[in-house]
């Protein structure tokens, strides 16, 4: 479908035990823009994202990416197609470049070094290739993180608060390297945050969540306040 | 039935065992003494677990001795019953995992079986009830507890490391490629007490069967080579009950849309 949103949801809905964890949530992500998730600890941010890359199962509604049902893609390219940034950057034992290629090396494709590089230049992570992912400071760890899911080619980035667990000064580099790498690589995402800065700074339209359902929609500026 | 039964009760050499316990008990009451004056606080416990295991082993003696007496067919039926007291057992130590129960049963009933058919069909396990019993026990007692301790180190495998598994899956990996790495790890962790087992086998540690039938009069050559042969029938059952639950179970945690389950989903 050719004027569908790249990310949609409808009526999106998930129980667990009988907890309302999401609640009838319809969003729409336009192309290149990032979509804010905006909402207090526990009101379903986290919930909602890993809806949307199908990291769990809604229990009523779908999404819609381009316009097909996410149920009809086969899951391996749905989650190629949605990138995923999870809070704590979770990097296995090896090197940098061991992480920022994982995706490819599990899929048995080949890797090219070229890229590679590229990317960890533009996301200040240059030389960096060989060193231990457990010897990184928390900021670099995250970049190399954002690499991983960079590095997978995705249409769309989920970004689960990636600056949350950070110190300012590292967060601000998260940020602003992120703002670069999303006008470079024309990306959607949606970015869920508890930082009405953040979200002012880096968001154009998103919602706001209480309880799991969306309390208000439109402009950052207004579901911030 | 009842005739053996009260046979091998009345045997003299019944009576000569029961002059070893009374020995033995005397032993063990020491302990108790010692514990008592110590102020472990374990006299109650040591004495409970003395009496128990005792009674315990009694009876399994009483109810070997009218097995001996069934027909071959038997053995089949005995086995199968063994098998499913020791899916019951390994069951708990992966609950919360989906389809635990039925995993546990098909791969201690696969690499149990399989070896015991083998090594029957191979002469080491004689086609009567008095030996395949017995030795079936034993290997099937193994398989379990390697079973057990693939389903824990799983589980815990899958708990503390939920977080990269869905890193894995979330990049788009196989799920086959995503668990390898922890399915490898239980079936590593395991394997560790057979294999410890093989290494010290006869310089630290002289297993059981050996010992047992160095006291009978064996040869004790022959013996080395039989107590080998048990405990490389152990290991093959345990590797193969052990290879065969991370198999099944890396397909069971695993849902049709490639999410990791989690615990308690999907049944036991």
């Amino acid at each position: 479908m050719p004027d569908a949103p790249p990310l949609a949801t409808r009526n999106l809905t998930r129980v667990v035990d009988g907890q309302t964890l999401i609640a009838d949530v319809t969003i729409e992500a336009r192309a290149e823009e990032v979509f804010v998730v905006f909402g207090a600890s526990g009101s379903g941010k986290t919930s909602l994202l890993r809806l949307l890359n199908r990291l769990d199962e809604p229990t009523r509604g779908t999404v819609f990416l381009d316009g097909t049902d996410y149920r009809d893609i086969e899951p391996r390219t749905l989650r190629r197609r949605v990138g995923w940034v999870p809070q704590q950057p979770t990097l296995v034992a090896g090197t940098v470049a061991e992480n920022v290629v994982w995706g490819p090396k599990l899929r048995g494709e080949p890797v090219d070094d070229g890229r590679l590089h590229k990317l960890l230049d533009r996301l200040g992570l240059s030389g960096f290739e060989e060193r231990a992912a457990d010897r990184l400071s928390g900021g670099e760890a995250q970049r190399v993180a954002i690499a991983r899911t960079l590095f997978n080619d995705p249409n769309i980035v989920l970004l689960d608060e990636p600056a949350a667990s950070l110190d300012a000064e590292a967060a601000d580099r998260v940020e602003s390297l992120l703002a670069g790498v999303m006008d470079a690589y024309a990306l959607t995402a949606v970015l869920v945050t508890h930082d009405a800065d953040r979200a002012r700074r880096l968001g154009q339209r998103g919602v706001r969540l209480e309880g799991g359902q969306v309390v208000q929609g439109g402009a950052v500026k207004t579901v911030v306040k | 039935m009842l005739q053996d039964t009260l046979n091998h009760v009345q045997d003299p050499v019944v009576l000569e065992g029961l002059t070893q316990v009374g020995a033995a008990t005397v032993l063990a009451a020491l302990v108790v003494i010692l514990s008592r004056q110590r102020g472990l606080e374990l006299e109650s416990e040591l004495s409970v677990a003395f009496v128990r295991g005792f009674v315990q082993v009694v009876a399994v003696g009483l109810v070997i001795g009218v097995l001996l007496t069934v027909p071959m067919a038997w053995s089949t039926l005995i086995l199968l019953g063994m098998v499913g007291g020791a899916t019951w057992i390994s069951r708990q130590r992966g609950e919360g995992l989906p389809g635990v129960t039925q995993v546990s049963f098909l791969a201690i009933t696969v690499g149990a079986g399989l070896v015991i058919v083998t090594m029957t069909w191979a002469g080491a396990i004689e086609p009567t009830v008095r030996s395949l019993v017995p030795v079936g026990s034993l290997v099937i007692a193994n398989a379990m507890k390697i079973n057990s301790l693939a389903l824990d180190r799983l589980k815990d495998e899958l708990q503390d490391k939920r977080d990269e598994i869905e890193v894995g899956l979330a990049l788009g990996g196989p799920p086959r490629a995503v668990l390898a790495r922890h399915l490898r790890t239980s079936v590593q962790a395991s394997l560790i007490p057979v294999v410890d087992s093989l290494k010290s086998l006869g310089w630290v540690w002289i297993p059981g069967v050996m010992a047992g039938m160095i006291l009978g009069g064996e040869n004790p050559v022959y013996a080395a080579l039989y107590q080998f042969v048990i405990m490389a029938m152990i290991f093959a059952a345990g590797g193969l009950t052990s290879m065969l639950t991370s198999l099944l179970m890396g397909r069971r945690v695993i849902t049709e849309a490639e999410q990791l389950r989690r615990a308690g989903d999907g049944g036991s």
